[in-house]
């Protein structure tokens, strides 16, 4: 009963802050809705147990990937009423695709021929059960090279952005701290001896 | 499925995987903490480094019989570790070749080397891949380290539009390439391809689907018409020594994507794949070879005849027949090494104001420089399909299988193709021949890398003297 009343509290959240991500005017206020939406998505994963999901939906998409998107928002200088020119001539397109997305959806929950029952939601698990704890497992073991694998693609990926991004223009102005620590005084500042000139 | 527990031990087939990845750390670290020699040391140690692995792979990794790893994500067979043996050659002579184009044009720095050995190092998670899983990891292994390549040289404007268009198209394929195979899971329930070879037989609408996408994303990676846009660009825009890598070594891995994808994964039904590439064979080989005879670039005319090529390694596919698996295999082999010649002829083949980008530049090379001048005399003959180079015998053993599965018309297709395709090859001789240049002095200068590319020219020869070597070896891999 409990579970039932989180569910539809934060589905109704959820749902509303969705309407405010495309609605709202300003970018900003559009990408914070966006977290309000990872944050109740969240919660409403840790009801069907997918506590492990949940949790990485929040550290990297609230925490890593919207903080980017927000960044962005606020550097760059977007002018909103320049992007919604036009805006109004594509709406047919966007109720077409918004039509076959719903009928799509409908289709699946009431056609079961598909052999999975979405209506039924997910089998309670056993008490101790630990999503991370299986995960763990399932890709220390028998993933264990597939793992590896996606470690080497992240390093290629390093290494492909750091070559193809960092570059020493000539002119460039830099500081080399070493040679800043290094510096003794001797190297700044010459000391030159000179003869006292005779008293006129 | 439950394994027996992982040791060192039930590694060993691996090894090819472990001590690539190994060297790529040892090669990264080395070039930051090389210093001023880092010039010398990274090439150098990179060569060293594939030397040692191909060695590790031969004396430990050697497989007699199909042996599944990692809970069967992993096999390694006769083909597996053949095909990585083929990679680590290509990839450590393109590399050699490359050497002193990377030195005057200045494109320095050890990430290069990385990048080709990642790019490897997918090709060999392609070679052994037994899942979808791995088939899509080795993937994008192979294409990011590619797509970095090719905008390596980052003051060049045409290399950096050649690798968005590269990045955007493979990054297109690589979706449909996941559409695919979320279907196929969706409606088998397993990424094993152990597993779908058994129950691809029963299917449906949806099955069908799936596979489309699949074969939409291999002609994508393999360069295949309609899905070939990005080739030229890349082949032309990429500096030199990446146009080099590209069409070589990654024909090695498009090879095992289908082997192991179509032919051994989705193989209880064969016709489900083999009518779409047969309208990809043949579009390729006409669009191909009848491109490239308006090239007037070099390197977009070899772009155009790879083009024609993976037509033809196709057409061995399509016969859904051993004879003709061990004849696309044989033509890969052959054009992988074909390839790497001519492209390292176009590497030192340097005009004193450039390089040598038009076909213009290849006049009078006959007496501007002798020895390159019959080394691509053999390397064309042999693309072209003239005997007694591999060339031939590799046309030839398509063709037959062609004829033994009553593809008859695919078979003249395929000559009429040739016949075509000699047009352009032959004159690029002619140029080299009977056309005077507009300059008669020698320019380049590599005594070690002209003496591999003799070497390799050699290769070429010696299959085409001795084709039955290759053919008993391609039998006793594809069976």
């Amino acid at each position: 009963m409990l579970v039932t009343v989180l569910f539809y509290t934060f589905a109704t959240i959820l749902v509303a802050a969705g309407v405010g991500v495309i609605t709202s005017r300003n970018p900003v206020h559009a990408a914070l809705s966006l977290v309000l939406c990872f944050l109740t998505s969240a919660v409403l994963w840790m009801l069907i147990e997918a506590e492990f999901l949940a949790i990485v939906l929040v550290l990297v998409y609230v925490g890593a990937v919207m903080v980017l998107f927000l960044f962005v928002v606020m550097m760059l200088d977007i002018n909103v009423e320049e992007l919604k020119r036009g805006f109004t001539r594509y709406a047919w397109l966007g109720w077409l695709v918004t039509g076959i997305v719903i009928a799509e959806i409908v289709g699946v929950i009431v056609q079961r021929r598909l052999g999975l029952d979405v209506t039924r939601g997910a089998a309670p698990l056993p008490p101790g059960y630990s999503n991370a704890t299986e995960l763990g497992t399932a890709l220390f073991t028998r993933y264990a090279y597939a793992v590896e694998l996606a470690a080497m693609l992240l390093l290629v990926a390093i290494i492909a952005a750091i070559s193809l991004t960092l570059r020493r223009r000539r002119g460039l102005k830099l500081q080399d701290i070493s040679a800043q620590v290094a510096v003794r005084a001797g190297d700044r500042v010459r000391i030159v001896k000179m003869k006292s000139e005779p008293r006129p | 499925m439950h394994e027996s527990a992982m040791t060192l031990e039930s590694l060993r087939p691996a090894i090819a995987e472990i001590s690539l990845g190994l060297a790529i750390c040892v090669v990264l670290m080395a070039d930051v903490f090389a210093g001023a020699s880092r010039k010398y040391v990274t090439p150098l140690l990179t060569l060293v480094a594939l030397a040692a692995c191909a060695w590790l792979t031969v004396t430990v990794g050697a497989v007699q019989d199909r042996t599944v790893l990692f809970d069967g994500l992993y096999v390694a067979d006769r083909l597996s570790v053949f095909l990585k043996l083929a990679g680590f050659l290509s990839v450590g002579l393109a590399l050699f070749y490359s050497q002193p184009y990377l030195e005057r044009r200045g494109i320095q720095g050890g990430e290069y080397q990385v990048l080709a050995l990642t790019a490897l190092l997918g090709i060999c998670v392609l070679a052994s891949a037994n899942s979808l899983l791995t088939v899509y990891l080795g993937i994008e292994l192979l294409s990011l380290s590619l797509y970095a390549l090719v905008a390596f040289d980052r003051d060049s404007g045409v290399a950096a539009e050649a690798a968005i268009k590269y990045f955007v198209l493979g990054a297109i394929a690589s979706g449909t390439l996941l559409y695919g195979m979320s279907m196929l899971y969706g409606l088998t329930g397993t990424l094993n391809l152990d597993k779908l070879a058994t129950v691809s037989a029963a299917h449906g609408a949806g099955f069908v689907i799936a596979v489309t996408f699949i074969v939409v994303a291999v002609a994508f990676k393999f360069g295949a018409v309609p899905f070939h846009m990005w080739v030229p660009d890349v082949y032309s825009g990429a500096p030199v020594s990446v146009a080099l890598l590209v069409s070589t070594a990654p024909k090695i891995a498009s090879f095992a994507l289908v082997a192991r994808l179509l032919v051994y994964g989705l193989g209880a039904d064969p016709a489900l794949w083999v009518q779409i590439l047969t309208v990809l064979a043949v579009l390729s080989l006409l669009a191909g070879n009848f491109i490239a005879i308006a090239q007037t670039s070099i390197r977009r005319m070899l772009a155009y005849s790879a083009i024609a090529n993976v037509g033809f390694i196709l057409l061995g596919f399509i016969t859904a027949d051993p004879s003709g698996y061990r004849a696309a295999l044989a033509y890969t082999l052959v054009y992988v090494l074909t390839t790497l010649g001519s492209f390292g002829v176009v590497l030192l083949a340097a005009r004193s104001d450039g390089e040598a980008e038009e076909l213009d530049d290849f006049k009078g090379l006959g007496t501007r420089d002798p020895l390159l001048a019959v080394l691509m005399m053999a390397l064309m003959f042999s693309t072209a399909g003239v005997p007694p180079f591999a060339g031939f015998w590799a046309k030839l053993w398509i063709i037959q299988s062609l004829l033994h599965t009553q593809h008859v018309w695919l078979a003249a297709l395929a000559v009429l193709a040739s016949v075509v395709g000699a047009y352009y090859y032959l004159r690029v001789i002619w140029f080299m021949y009977f056309d005077a240049g507009r300059e008669q002095t020698l320019i380049v200068r590599q005594p070690l890398t002209r003496g591999a590319l003799t070497l390799n020219v050699l290769a070429v020869a010696g299959l085409g003297v001795m084709p039955n070597v290759l053919l008993a070896l391609c039998t006793s891999l594809m069976g």
